[in-house]
């Protein structure tokens, strides 16, 4: 398979903190894998250092074989074939929700207005947001905003889609319409790596679930044996804390 | 400044200031508080013989001085705001500088840079220049650091954080620091225009202090007032224009 993005040998250091200890993983192309484990288990650290949002300490990020951390294509060239959705939707408040998704096209992607524009149109409409392009993110909801934010990050053509807990700031009614839209994104094939809670959502949705404690991956298997029948003694008292909720 | 109800407003307020002074004349009934019907009068006839020279002399000088002062401090309070090590370097003397009472610097400041505009323009950058650095560092300290993260998340430049993220977020903070700081120069540029120059609005109300003409004194303190009002205005203009969402 191809693999979109590999992880070798990958740590993470703040202070004498080690955050992130001798991950290794990847992502095939149209895959779906959800990160699953504690809070500062390092997922969401993991996922930052995935797009460089954080700069790992030591190892290797290959995107299509090609480690990016010897910067032989530029930090900001990547980023661009890796989408991000983020926990606190991270909108730009200042610009309307067709603005949001066309700004980053015609910034950075150096697209026409025109062309941008239908792009934007075509993943708002994907996401059912098309009645709202002329509202600005303070006038929608949560559950609407996380929509226009995959929107966003859709409208840049990634590669690949990141999510960062991206249900875990909405109200508990909003989490369903932002996990259709991720479900309707799976099907149609578009690679998604997905740090959540969700675990009916990855049990549904994901080809492979990565378990993560303490900064390094536990395990890692199709849902059915990671949820039916995991290996490791913390990935089963992980599992029963959280299905006991 | 701009909907009827602000203007409304202003002439309101404008209203009372004027006829309370009225009033004061009217009791006290000396030259040194002529009533402002003489005063305006003196003005319309005064304004473009003798004031008009001084008043564009002045504005001249408030322009060049916050000017200055935003070209310096907008970058550098940037700069602070972005970089924690610069921060640590530069606030500790933007911190014990910003107390030092500069106007007792003028004497040095005219003995460097001479008696003309130079040093008139130092005063006030020196003064006004410490409230538009704290301001714009504090502005970009207060973005949230997600909104950088989304558009870098986009493969933005560094160029492109600058001008799509800090300078639209931090515009309405920059611009309530150069309100205040407007005010504080003019208030300098009166101080600093009673010495060694014969125009400008300061030396023009002194002047006729000394000449003990208080028609042309108040009307200089009214035109002054006007300016301070003209250029407050300017900027809500502006502000309105560059930050239509807030």
């Amino acid at each position: 398979m191809d693999k979109i993005i590999e992880v070798r040998h990958l740590r993470k250091v703040f202070g004498n903190n080690e955050v992130l200890k001798d991950i290794n993983f990847s992502v095939s192309k149209g895959e779906v894998v959800c990160i699953i484990g504690a809070s500062g288990s390092g997922k969401s650290t993991l996922l930052r250092c995935l797009n460089l949002l954080e700069y790992p300490t030591s190892g290797e990020i290959l995107f299509h074989g090609v480690n990016i951390l010897e910067q032989k294509m530029s930090n900001a060239v990547y980023r661009t074939k890796l989408g991000m959705v983020f926990q606190q939707f991270n909108l730009f408040n200042n610009l309307s929700v067709l603005d949001n998704c066309m700004v980053g096209q015609i910034k950075v992607l150096k697209k026409d207005k025109e062309s941008a524009r239908k792009t934007a149109m075509k993943y708002l409409e994907l996401v059912g947001m098309v009645q709202y392009i002329n509202a600005k993110p303070d006038q929608i909801s949560g559950g609407q905003k996380q929509r226009v934010a995959i929107a966003r990050a859709l409208s840049m053509e990634p590669e690949a889609l990141l999510f960062d807990e991206p249900t875990s700031a909405l109200d508990p009614e909003l989490v369903g319409e932002v996990l259709k839209v991720m479900k309707d994104l799976a099907r149609s094939g578009m690679t998604m790596l997905v740090v959540t809670h969700e675990m009916g959502f990855a049990r549904e949705v994901a080809n492979r679930v990565v378990f993560m404690d303490a900064g390094v991956i536990v395990e890692e298997n199709v849902p059915e044996v990671i949820f039916n029948n995991p290996a490791n003694e913390r990935t089963r008292e992980f599992l029963r804390r959280i299905l006991d909720q | 400044m701009q909907s009827k109800e602000s203007w409304r407003g202003a002439f309101c307020s404008l209203a009372v200031v004027l006829v309370a002074w009225w009033l004061i004349s009217w009791i006290i009934r000396l030259p040194i508080v002529p009533s402002p019907v003489d005063v305006f009068i003196n003005i319309g006839q005064d304004f473009f013989t003798k004031m008009e020279n001084h008043v564009l002399y002045s504005l001249g000088r408030i322009f060049g001085g916050i000017g200055l002062s935003i070209i310096i401090g907008v970058p550098l309070g940037y700069l602070m705001g972005t970089y924690e090590r610069v921060n640590r370097l530069l606030s500790p003397l933007v911190y014990f500088t910003y107390p030092v009472p500069k106007l007792a610097l003028l004497p040095v400041v005219m003995l460097l840079f001479g008696l003309g505009e130079a040093s008139k323009l130092i005063m006030i950058v020196l003064i006004v220049v410490f409230q538009i650095i704290v301001s714009s560092r504090d502005a970009v300290v207060n973005i949230p650091p997600e909104i950088f993260r989304s558009l870098q998340s986009m493969g933005a430049s560094r160029i492109q954080m600058l001008t799509e993220i800090i300078l639209p977020a931090t515009l309405p903070e920059v611009l309530t620091a150069t309100r205040l700081a407007l005010g504080t120069a003019v208030s300098i540029l009166f101080f600093t225009e009673t010495f060694g120059t014969e125009f400008g609005m300061g030396y023009f109300i002194m002047d006729a202090w000394l000449r003990v003409d208080y028609l042309d004194m108040y009307g200089g303190i009214v035109v002054l007032s006007l300016m301070g009002f003209l250029l407050f205005t300017l900027i809500d203009v502006a502000e309105k224009r560059l930050s239509p969402w807030r």
